[in-house]
């Protein structure tokens, strides 16, 4: 386990720098980690993440991308143009979970 | 161990794996069959790859309006079953195996034959038809998936696959 600093504080990240404990992200290092990949935060994707932080919270794991258009209701286009290329990856990583296991 | 650190930051954007191309050739269109083609096809677009689908023989069932709904699972033939061979060719068999692989499926959380189309589109996969297999079935645009961009010839698929990884299934 890697402790790192970010946002001022200690933050548990794995190797790939993904956020391996839940209660280490909030909303400000939300904006940090979508720096770190080139993306700038709008209300929608904030509204996105927290689809996916709830789910994780209920599922135990990390929503897939065809979940969260399924369940949360985000058009897959939108999620595309929102996290472009790799959405189901960016998304996990700006929400400060785990990669999706899922294949599908 | 613990170790404080600088963060390390994923590399999403690797320029290695910029410009990938995956092309899968669907030539079968049994259910057990369509499925290996459309979770690669879907894997690869969620990793940034840009997909072709080519659609030939009995692979237009996937695309077909008519069948793409109702693709089915024969046991027959199928040692994989591990069920004895004189029993699978039983009337009702292929419907009862095929009930039984779309409730594995659905249990699974995996989206039916439609919907997996349209996942795909609507991640930026495309969707292409065999000409040759729509002259022998006398099958148009009309009558295929409302996403298929074109009925294409074999030349014209092994142009657009140029640089691409190719599948056969």
């Amino acid at each position: 386990m890697t402790i790192a600093q970010m946002d001022g504080r200690e933050i548990h990240v794995d190797q790939e720098g993904f956020v391996t404990e839940y209660d280490d992200w909030d909303p400000d290092l939300a904006d940090l980690l979508a720096t770190n990949i080139g993306l700038e935060l709008t209300r929608r994707h904030r509204e996105v993440l927290e689809f996916l932080r709830q789910d994780y919270r209920q599922q135990g794991e990390t929503p897939t991308l065809r979940r969260v258009t399924a369940v949360g209701g985000f058009p897959t286009r939108e999620l595309f143009r929102l996290f472009p290329k790799k959405p189901a990856k960016k998304m996990s990583y700006v929400a400060g979970l785990p990669k999706p296991v899922g294949c599908v | 161990m613990t170790t404080t650190m600088q963060a390390p930051v994923p590399t999403f954007d690797d320029p290695d794996t910029e410009g990938r191309k995956l092309a899968i050739i669907c030539s079968k269109g049994s259910l057990d069959m369509a499925y290996p083609g459309l979770v690669m096809a879907n894997a690869a677009l969620s990793e940034g790859v840009e997909v072709h689908m080519f659609f030939t023989f009995w692979g237009f069932d996937i695309i077909n309006k008519k069948t793409l709904g109702h693709l089915k699972f024969s046991p027959v033939g199928n040692p994989a079953t591990h069920m004895p061979p004189s029993l699978m060719g039983l009337p009702g068999m292929t419907s009862f195996a095929t009930h039984m692989m779309k409730k594995q499926l659905q249990g699974l959380d995996i989206p039916e034959v439609p919907e997996f189309l349209d996942l795909i589109t609507a991640a930026g996969g495309h969707l292409w038809a065999c000409r040759m297999s729509a002259d022998m079935m006398h099958l148009d645009e009309d009558d295929l998936h409302d996403d298929v961009e074109a009925i294409i010839s074999a030349a014209d698929f092994v142009e657009l696959s140029a640089g691409a990884q190719v599948l056969f299934i």
